[in-house]
């Protein structure tokens, strides 16, 4: 086989191999839910394109040339797709790392590794990218729909975008392991990973409060002081939002760097791959937890397992940063507490849905860590004490982790609003709750380490309690606000969850 | 719980999944014995014990532990044994010691007793230069010694493994033997499952052979060669003749 043609092969490796990742995410591994997956997801993409219209269809009249302010709207969410792009990208190259079993055939293998893993690298690009296209398609259908072809280069821009998000995402991944070394790597990389994509929306968040006294993230970007800091509108910065209008110069200079970027890490990075994804590889060694010899602890045997559950929570990475995203999330809220101390302002009733949604999220996360991914199934199963007992030390867990991230963020609340705290508490308590019991009527055991994979084992439950999180935090902002509707939307809450239980495989 | 009971007396132990995977099981086990399970590829070892383990509800039968019966009595039985499958179950983000305080933990040990006997446990299987590191590095036999030491650390009467050897180094296998034999002399009981006759051979003071199911020769390696008419074979060209009887049956 000639070079050219082992590359050829192995890029359709590759690209098998991120298939068949991506179609195991989609249909939980089982394979004979291929059809009803791709069913699902060409159902999905077409309802997209009812909210895309929503929030994108009064765009589609623009043209060129633009004003600052609908220049800084396009840029933005050019930007924010980016920051998201990276974010996925982050999490994709570290799962290449770190996941895949091949390198030791790889590397004995007869070919060139430097050749090998740039195709690697841009397999890791395309995928990205792919998957960026494929979330933009509504957004972009839409306009071309409302606003005529030339929003066909839209595609062309998301493309683009995804291929620096790559670059830059492979580029930072490498650095962090020559810095930090590979097992702090994984955790900094997933926290990256979660913070980025939220951080963009957030900072935008925390500009508004502070300038406007909103969580309207485009307050600031329509606002007067943003234009008169922005830049011209032939300047460079604008061109992404030129090429995403038409502008085939911009267009083409967008493609270009972002290829010539990508090409760059492939050309730097490629032979480091190999070194790097070894020592990843092998981590897990010297992950040292402490060399002093401490006492065992007594105590019953339900505080045995509250004790193990904890102290894995804490080593969890995927926990640390969806905590940390949480908590971000929480910032701009809490800045809004803040400006209401001083000035009573109304906008203080929107923290009731934040913080009651962020819980019923975490809970069911946390849930599904304690409950499901118990990574000892048999050892946990022959101890001597009930089954309930276990289960309800694991529930005891995800409540008074819960209890110690919001209790703060009550309190503060308490202090300013005692009503508002109230509710607020038993919308947190309550959304926990129900998000536990989804995760305990859905219960399929598996490993703390196939986490990312847990929403496809059931679209339901995942639904579920994405709409009970989200019921209940309208239950307890209408409370607030008009409370006889609160009523309505409690009862259809707890209805979507009898319903929930009623197709749950426990209740067989 | 009767002094004298067997350490296990199973009766008429059965359970189907598409087949019959274990049907009408009569097995007893006598204290302080090493007992050593023997069959082939889906004959219904591993099933046997993960029903004794309260890992698996049977059909139809009964299990006594120690006199105990464990299908109406489970928490009973279970304080009395350990569990060891041949896929070592442990956690990655705990190091062995904290794993080994967990179980001890989970059995209601008193920890002034179980700290020092985990350390001299996790010593004797060689694990002294890993006790602070978390397991996610650990090889399968560093695993499977980890999970060995959980199973003894609460000093259980009879300890169940399901194929222990598998995975493990000649150094390591014999730190497991050595450990095994020991709690046997200490008047403990243990039964094992195997894939390699000759361990079951050296080790065990009776052997069960198990084929579709069913218990189909038991005895002390001189008692099988005398029940088959064989008196200087080895155990493996028993095993063939016996599983090979019941195969043509």
């Amino acid at each position: 086989m000639t070079r050219a043609a082992t590359l050829t092969w192995f890029a359709r490796h590759e690209l098998r191999l991120a298939w068949r990742e991506w179609l195991a995410m989609m249909t939980g591994g089982r394979r004979r839910r291929t059809r009803t997956a791709v069913i699902g997801l060409l159902l999905f993409g077409a309802v997209m394109h009812l909210p895309a219209w929503a929030v994108v269809g009064r765009y589609a009249d623009l043209t060129l040339p633009l004003d600052k302010t609908s220049l800084i709207v396009v840029s933005a969410a050019i930007l924010l797709s980016w920051a998201l792009m990276l974010s996925q990208a982050i999490e994709s190259v570290t799962r290449v790392f770190y996941a895949r079993a091949d390198l030791d055939l790889i590397m004995s293998s007869p070919v060139r590794l430097a050749e090998i893993f740039s195709v690697r690298i841009a397999a890791i690009a395309l995928s990205v990218t792919s998957m960026a296209i494929l979330l933009a398609m509504p957004f972009i259908d839409v306009l071309m729909i409302a606003g005529g072809v030339r929003w066909l280069a839209a595609f062309v821009v998301v493309a683009a975008v995804g291929l620096s998000a790559a670059a830059i995402a492979i580029a930072i991944t490498i650095v962090l392991f020559r810095l930090i070394g590979p097992a702090r790597t994984r955790l900094v990389a997933q926290i990256l990973a979660a913070v980025i994509g939220a951080g963009f929306v957030i900072m935008l968040q925390i500009a508004a409060i502070v300038s406007y006294g909103t969580l309207s993230r485009f307050a600031i970007l329509t606002s007067e002081a943003a234009a008169t800091i922005a830049p011209d509108p032939t300047s460079l910065v604008w061109w992404p939002a030129r090429a995403a209008l038409g502008d085939a110069e911009a267009l083409l200079w967008l493609l270009s760097a972002s290829l010539l970027l990508l090409g760059l890490v492939m050309a730097v990075f490629s032979p480091r791959f190999a070194d790097t994804a070894i020592q990843a590889a092998a981590q897990g060694v010297s992950s040292r937890a402490g060399t002093k010899v401490k006492a065992f602890r007594g105590g019953s045997r339900q505080q045995a397992l509250r004790r193990k559950e904890f102290v894995l929570l804490r080593r969890d990475p995927w926990l640390i940063s969806q905590t940390l995203m949480q908590l971000l999330y929480l910032v701009p809220p809490a800045l809004l507490l803040w400006r209401s101390y001083s000035d009573s302002s109304a906008a203080i009733v929107l923290i009731t849905p934040v913080i009651v949604m962020a819980a019923g999220q975490l809970a069911g996360g946390l849930a599904w860590l304690t409950i499901s991914g118990e990574d000892a199934p048999e050892l946990v199963a022959t101890a001597p004490l009930p089954a309930a007992r276990v289960v309800g030390a694991k529930i005891e867990v995800v409540l008074m982790t819960i209890s110690i991230i919001f209790a703060p963020l009550i309190a503060a609340l308490a202090w300013l609003a005692p009503w508002q705290a109230l509710v607020t508490a038993c919308g947190v308590l309550i959304a926990a709750v129900a998000s536990t019991a989804i995760q305990l009527w859905f219960r399929v055991q598996g490993r703390r380490s196939q986490f990312r994979r847990r929403q496809t084992s059931s679209r339901l439950a995942t639904f579920a309690e994405a709409f009970s999180s989200i019921g209940w935090a309208a239950t307890a902002a209408l409370l607030l606000t008009i409370p006889e509707a609160a009523l309505i939307c409690g009862i259809m809450t707890a209805g979507l969850l009898a319903a929930t239980w009623k197709l749950s495989p426990q209740r067989e | 719980m009767t002094s004298n009971a067997a350490a296990l007396a199973v009766r008429g132990l059965t359970k189907c999944f598409d087949r019959p995977a274990v049907d009408g099981l009569d097995l007893a086990v006598r204290r302080g014995e090493f007992y050593a399970l023997v069959g082939p590829n889906g004959a219904g070892k591993t099933t046997t014990l993960r029903m004794v383990a309260g890992l698996l509800r049977p059909d139809a039968g009964a299990i006594e532990i120690f006199g105990i019966d464990a299908l109406r009595d489970p928490i009973a039985a279970k304080q009395m044994m350990a569990w060891v499958s041949d896929e070592p179950m442990i956690y990655d983000k705990l190091t062995p010691l904290e794993y080994l305080e967990f179980v001890a933990g989970l059995w209601g040990i008193d920890p002034v007793a179980s700290g020092p006997a985990a350390h001299a446990l996790l010593l004797s299987l060689g694990l002294e230069r890993n006790l602070h590191e978390r397991c996610e590095g650990f090889s399968k036999g560093m695993r499977q010694k980890v999970a060995l030491a959980g199973a003894l650390v609460h000093d259980p009467r009879l300890i169940i493994l399901d194929e222990p050897l598998t995975g493990l180094d000649a150094v390591s296998a014999r730190h497991v033997k050595g450990l095994l034999a020991e709690r046997v002399r200490a008047g403990g009981t243990v039964i094992m499952t195997t894939h390699i006759l000759e361990v079951a051979e050296r080790m065990a003071d009776r052997i069960g052979v198990i084929a579709a199911g069913r218990l189909v020769a038991e005895g002390t390696l001189t008692e099988l060669r005398q029940q088959n008419g064989r008196t200087d074979t080895s155990l493996e060209e028993l095993f063939i003749a016996l599983v090979d009887v019941e195969h043509a049956a």
